[in-house]
């Protein structure tokens, strides 16, 4: 291990070591996978890999949960997105190949991916 | 190099417990392909002990309780799956009744501020990675690249911290008394030796947050200009010890220990000092004495230790959550810290609850908090319904305060006028069942035992004060007895050199000074109404007991006959006073009486005629 020769240094290797333990600090974003049983059987788990995959090339510091069955399974697996204090905007019908647009425009820039959006709720 | 995981399943409790529920947690998330994006961390102890092993599940915030390697499957497929909380092992709040889900919403946690224990629980204690990712080591670089000394020492005199090894000296000025004090060599000590027999903050810290005590002790020697620090430790404390080693192997690697730290120039080292645990032996000058391989006795200090202290030289001693707390006054600010707390007790204040209360384990909460908050808000109140007599602050030598004091507010100054003291925060809760003579007797049995015996007061005294009180419990003690119990307390109190000679006295000054009359109902009545000592308290079932028979059931000697619906009544010839029948009734049907009393009422006829009816059908 390299010795820690100053503060700057030690500041970086801060930043570079709190993405190990993100899931304890706050994030801005919170994305939640629906797992219940019709979101696991129609896709769900392959989605949850893939967003966990793209957050880590992207770096972005985001809490990935999962949820249970909200009723609406025929646009299962649902996805929400809750950005800081803006409305919670739930994607239906999402797999892996969706992921990364949503991470682009929404999660990253703030641009909510209209065209696939099921259902928005205020905060 | 860092993995991303999207949950960390915190698992608290595992200290002395077999390895199955981590073997059976890595198994089913290996088993369901979950190893990759969860993971457990092995923390310390979050002060959980009445409901252990305990597990937080982060981000989520969901906290289960008493969790065993059964409930793991479940607990992985609902939890962790499928983002369902199971419902039977969430925390049940005894005072509604009802489950809480998250942690942040558990009324006992909502109501503590933890600034000693912040990390206890929420990392990996062999993880320096965790530490500084959680934002260590930020207060010793601030402070070696933008502080001097003086600054270092004007920020913690400015917060107002008090050592929390309970004598609750101000810190700052301690430092500052070392830092001006002449000589080349300089020490800082960390006493991690707590010798109260219910008091285990010191041994959570150690195993649960090493590099918190680390960090701030490499701090306090950057202020004082020491350059070799000791932490001392019971060596019963293993698992402590392994933690405090390994951090401190963790931050010499990183360079946070040892020469030139930081790039700053400043060298310090530490090393671990292990005794034998016991009550004497965490005095300051007694662990400086053992530390030089000599007898752990204190001596008289007309020199200050911090002039002349461990090998003669200049020392600064402070209890571990002491050294715990300094990063975060330095990161925050002394102002931040002085907000905390009253007028001339600052910040907050590690205690251990334990007795008659609900949520027995390690609390913290700024000073000031009331007595009443602490049991009732933060420990959820008594246990089956029952009333508060009476509570000890302050560890066995600390003062037993009555139920009329509860609105007291818990701060240095405030304890000490009511007859009690911080000390290490040891907490003791008695019910209306508890017999606070006993009490007395049973600490000062304790601190008997504990005396280093160098000063005849302290040695004889309480051997002597132990022998009334026994008596009294026995019936064997006169009204002239409490005085000379007040005197000797006050002998022994004034005369002895050291914390524990002069604190001994307190549960019997106290317990004299707010329970006297109880101390007369045993010497004119030969009654113990608390049902405690055996000599003096015979049980008694009212005519008005409904026959439910729970107390034949609990009775170990089969002592208590009566029919099915009718009134129960105690032989007292084999009745061993053991108060199991009392715990067992629902409907209060038991009374206590003195000895004297139960002679005169009519022996349990029914035994002689019907010695078989009584286990019938039962």
């Amino acid at each position: 291990m390299p010795q820690l020769k100053s503060l700057d240094e030690l500041r970086a290797l801060r930043q570079q070591l709190q993405r190990d333990v993100q899931a304890r600090t706050a994030a801005a974003t919170t994305i939640t996978v629906g797992m219940g049983t019709c979101g696991i059987a129609a896709g769900a788990r392959e989605v949850m890999s893939a967003l966990l995959d793209d957050l880590a090339a992207r770096g972005i510091n985001a809490h990935v949960t999962t949820v249970g069955c909200i009723g609406m399974c025929s646009k299962e697996p649902l996805v929400d997105v809750k950005r800081g204090d803006d409305p919670k905007i739930t994607y239906g019908n999402v797999n892996p190949t969706m992921v990364p647009r949503i991470l682009d425009e929404h999660v990253a820039d703030g641009r909510v991916v209209e065209d696939w959006v099921v259902a928005r709720v205020a905060a | 190099m860092a993995d991303q995981y999207r949950a960390d399943l915190l698992v608290s409790c595992l200290h002395d417990r077999p390895p199955e529920l981590l073997a059976a947690l890595d198994a089913e998330l290996a088993h369901r392909g979950l190893d990759k994006e969860i993971r457990v961390v092995k923390a310390g102890c979050r002060g959980w002990c009445a409901q252990g092993p305990v597990l937080h599940v982060q981000p989520d915030d969901t906290f289960y309780v008493g969790v065993q390697p059964a409930d793991v499957p479940e607990l992985v497929e609902e939890t962790l799956v499928k983002g369902r909380v199971v419902e039977r092992l969430t925390f049940r709040d005894p005072a509604t009744r009802k489950r809480v889900h998250r942690y942040a919403d558990i009324p006992s946690h909502r109501k503590q501020l933890r600034i000693a224990l912040r990390n206890c629980g929420l990392v990996n204690p062999e993880s320096i990675e965790e530490y500084i990712a959680l934002g260590g080591y930020e207060a010793l670089a601030k402070a070696l690249s933008s502080m001097t000394p003086e600054q270092v020492i004007a920020e913690v005199k400015k917060s107002g911290l008090r050592g929390r090894g309970g004598a609750g000296f101000p810190t700052g000025r301690k430092w500052e008394s070392a830092r001006h004090a002449e000589g080349e060599i300089k020490y800082v000590l960390a006493n991690g030796d707590e010798g109260d027999p219910n008091c285990f903050m010191d041994r959570a810290l150690m195993e649960g947050d090493p590099f918190s005590i680390v960090e701030g002790m490499t701090i306090g020697a950057y202020a004082i200009g020491a350059h070799q620090g000791y932490i001392y430790l019971p060596f019963e404390y293993t698992l402590a010890a392994r933690s405090l080693q390994a951090a401190l192997r963790r931050a010499r690697d990183f360079g946070l220990l040892g020469q030139d730290i930081l790039g700053s120039g400043f060298d310090f080292n530490i090393t671990l000092r292990l005794g034998a645990r016991s009550f004497v032996g965490g005095e300051s000058t007694a662990i400086m004495h053992a530390i030089e391989g000599k007898p752990s006795e204190p001596r008289a200090k007309h020199v200050h230790t911090t002039d002349k202290g461990l090998w003669e030289r200049p020392t600064c001693l402070n209890n571990v959550k002491s050294w715990a707390i300094i990063p975060e006054i330095i990161v925050k600010g002394g102002d931040w810290f002085a907000e905390i707390g009253t007028e001339r007790s600052k910040g907050t204040q590690v205690f251990s609850l334990a007795g008659k209360i609900n949520v027995t384990g390690l609390v913290e909460v700024p000073m000031g908090t009331t007595i009443r908050q602490l049991v009732f808000d933060v420990g959820g109140g008594l246990p089956k319904k029952r009333y508060f007599k009476a509570i000890q602050i302050g560890g066995p030598s600390g003062g037993v305060l009555p139920a009329g004091l509860l609105d007291t507010p818990m701060d240095y100054e405030t304890l000490a006028e009511a007859g009690s003291m911080m000390g290490t925060g040891g907490v003791v809760v008695m019910d209306d069942r508890t017999c606070v003579v006993d009490v007395a007797r049973y600490f000062l049995d304790f601190l008997r035992d504990e005396s280093c015996g160098k000063c005849s007061t302290c040695r004889e005294g309480i051997r002597r004060m132990l022998d009334i009180m026994t008596g009294i419990t026995k019936g064997q003690g006169s009204l002239a007895d409490l005085d000379q119990l007040e005197q000797l307390a006050k002998v022994v109190q004034g005369v002895s050199l050291c914390g524990l000679g002069k604190t001994a006295a307190n549960p019997v000054l106290s317990t004299l000074r707010y329970f006297r009359d109880e101390y007369e109902t045993h010497i004119r009545e030969g009654l113990c109404p608390a049902g405690v000592c055996r000599s003096l308290s015979r049980f008694h079932i009212l005519e008005t007991c409904s026959g439910c028979g729970l107390c034949v059931k609990a009775c170990p000697e089969d002592a208590i006959i009566g029919e099915k619906k009718q009134a129960h009544m105690i032989d007292q010839d084999k009745c061993l006073r053991c108060g199991a029948c009392r715990e067992a009734c629902n409907l209060d049907k038991i009374e206590i009486v003195s000895p004297q009393a139960i002679a005169m009422m009519p022996k349990p006829a029914v035994v002689a005629v019907k010695p078989a009816a009584a286990g019938r059908g039962r």
